[in-house]
């Protein structure tokens, strides 16, 4: 190892990084979903052909949901820093791009979330209202628990798209593998830093992925088991 | 009682319309089992999806018990819905439960409380015969074993009605053979007045005591089933009761198609009409059962082409009091009754 290596890893530096990153990608993830999730749900109740069409408010939503999406994220990062500062009073730091990554990975989650419940048969959903339950319970014990191992599999999606998002914020004051690749790496001219923090970037995404699609398969009751 | 009144529904798309159901009347009275055949795409689905307003009927009432449905608010409405139990030729069962819990979820939407529910989820099982299934996902079951999955859980809010549409369309002949054994067991001792929609004539004619007929969407006749198949009315029926078999004949006689409603099967009936008739017939199609001494069931026969032989023949069937159409051709031409 070189001596930079050496002396990010004594002072701490290095740890820091891999534990900001992995805790901003999950608590940014936590509340994308608190968010996400009830809007993805409530795009896909409200569309046409859902459980309670509500056309008007599907399209609005909709067309918001596209146009998040459609801003690149380094762009929308520096938009919604004076947001940040509104809401937890700094645009700098990692509570504020826990703040940008919230506002990025919501639409990305409702998407994920709606396909995942716009898969849930409808032969399901009319068989729970043949039984009289109202949207409220087939929402929360129809569609939820018959797209889990959908949703699951959405989420291991997200995590790992929100962690690539995090790193792009190492350029804009956060904190975790991407500042480290860009400070210590990019601009002291050290590509080892730089490979560094790919690989640890790469083994964090690998461990989300297994456990991840683990939980998925063990949860799943589709398939045959003994 | 179920009661359809007029009912009219219409899909509309883009720019098309399509009429699935124009004026449909029926009534289907309590502890009946009800059948409704038709053809694919006849509209029998969406008549029976209809009877608990998963369909809004453009026009005209569905009333169940006396109460009108259109004019149920909603909770009214979902209240409602628990009388009606209903099952489907895909099963429909929440892949992500085991049986069991499949079978409490109607309680849940009811409200009750764990242990009852599965206390009667557990009764159910049983009385479907699925009782060691109980802790087994739909993934694990058999086709069959899914249908009483499905049936138990339509049984779980005790309802006073159950609609099955296609319910056995998905299985082979035995499983559907006990299905419907199951279903008749559940009328009788359960009380649970039936409408079974399906397209195949045998499970109308094993368990149905009145069926309607549904040809492009309207009913064509309603009526007791012994009655309907012995005198089918509409060129659909004819086709439906009438088996496949029969309609590609060479064209040199034609076709009568005799039922025998309770005769007396002592009687040697066709030699007795070969002899008597001097004039040979060929049998197409014979499907006859004895209970108790008395023959039931249907004959297809191809008389002889010469046309006074054919006539002696027919004399003979008016003289003896059986009833025949001819197969093929329009309308009836020697019901005697
Ligand atoms: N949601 C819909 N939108 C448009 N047309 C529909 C819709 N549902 C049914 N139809 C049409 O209405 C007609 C009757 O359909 P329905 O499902 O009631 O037939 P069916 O008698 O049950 O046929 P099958 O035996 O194949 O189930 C069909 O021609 C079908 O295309
Ligand atoms: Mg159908």
């Amino acid at each position: 190892m070189s001596e930079i290596l050496r002396k990010l890893w004594d002072s701490g530096v290095l740890q820091l990084g891999i534990w900001e990153t992995v805790y901003m990608t999950l608590i940014s993830a936590f509340f994308s979903y608190v968010i996400g999730l009830p809007l993805g749900v409530i795009l896909c109740v409200t569309s046409k052909d859902g459980i309670h069409p509500v056309p008007v408010l599907n399209r609005i939503l909709d067309l918001l949901v596209n146009i998040f999406r459609s801003i690149p994220f380094i762009i929308l990062m520096v938009a919604v820093l004076p947001a940040a500062k509104l809401i937890v009073g700094t645009s700098l730091g990692n509570r504020a791009m826990i703040v940008t990554l919230v506002l990025a990975a919501i639409p990305y989650v409702a998407r994920m979330t709606e396909s995942s419940v716009k898969e849930v048969d409808r032969g399901v959903i009319e068989a729970a209202q043949s039984m009289g339950a109202g949207e409220g319970r087939i929402i929360m014990r129809v569609l939820i628990p018959e797209a889990k191992t959908s949703l699951i599999v959405g989420a291991v999606i997200s995590l790992v798209t929100i962690l690539g998002y995090s790193a792009m914020a190492g350029t804009i004051g956060g904190g975790g593998l991407g500042m480290i690749a860009i400070t210590y790496g990019y601009q002291r001219f050290n590509n080892e830093v730089v490979w560094i923090c790919v690989a640890l970037t790469i083994i964090i995404v690998q461990v989300i992925q297994e456990t991840g699609m683990l939980i998925a398969r063990k949860t799943d009751r589709r398939m045959r088991q003994a | 009682m179920i009661e359809l009144r007029d009912i009219c529904k219409v899909y509309r798309n883009k720019k098309q319309e399509f009429t699935a159901l124009r004026n449909v009347s029926l009534t289907i009275n309590d502890g009946e089992i009800f059948g409704i055949i038709g053809l694919s795409g006849a509209g029998k689905s969406t008549l029976v999806r209809c009877i608990n307003y998963l369909e809004r009927p453009d026009s005209g009432k569905v009333i169940i018990d006396g109460r009108e449905l259109g004019s149920l608010k909603k909770k009214e409405l979902l209240r409602l819905r628990r009388d009606i139990g209903m099952i489907f030729q895909g099963f429909n069962l929440l892949e992500q439960r085991t049986v069991l819990k499949n079978v409490c979820f109607p309680l849940e939407i009811a409200g009750a409380k764990r242990q009852d529910a599965e206390k009667k989820a557990a009764e159910l099982l049983s009385l479907v015969g699925l009782a060691d299934k109980a802790g087994s996902y739909p993934s694990q079951l058999s086709g069959g074993q899914k249908q009483r999955a499905a049936i138990a859980r339509a049984l779980a809010s005790d309802p006073k009605y159950l609609l099955c549409d296609e319910a056995t369309s998905a299985l082979d002949p035995d499983t559907t053979r006990s299905i419907l054994e199951l279903m008749r067991r559940i009328n009788k001792e359960l009380g649970v007045t039936i409408v079974v929609i399906t397209h195949e004539m045998k499970v109308i004619d094993s368990i149905c005591d009145r069926v309607a007929v549904m040809d492009n969407s309207i009913v064509t006749e309603v009526g007791a089933v012994s009655e309907i198949f012995a005198r089918p009315q509409s060129d659909i029926a004819k086709k439906l009761i009438l088996p496949e078999v029969v309609t590609p004949v060479s064209g040199e006689g034609e076709c009568v198609r005799i039922v025998f409603d309770g005769e007396d099967s002592g009687t040697p009936f066709l030699s007795g009409m070969v002899l008597s008739c001097n004039a040979a017939v060929n049998i197409l199609h014979a499907q006859t059962k004895d209970i108790d001494g008395r023959a039931y069931g249907e004959m297809i026969l191809q008389l002889p082409a010469e046309k006074r032989s054919a006539g002696r023949i027919k004399e003979y069937l008016n003289a003896s009091g059986i009833r025949y159409t001819v197969t093929g051709g329009a309308g009836y031409v020697g019901d005697t009754a």
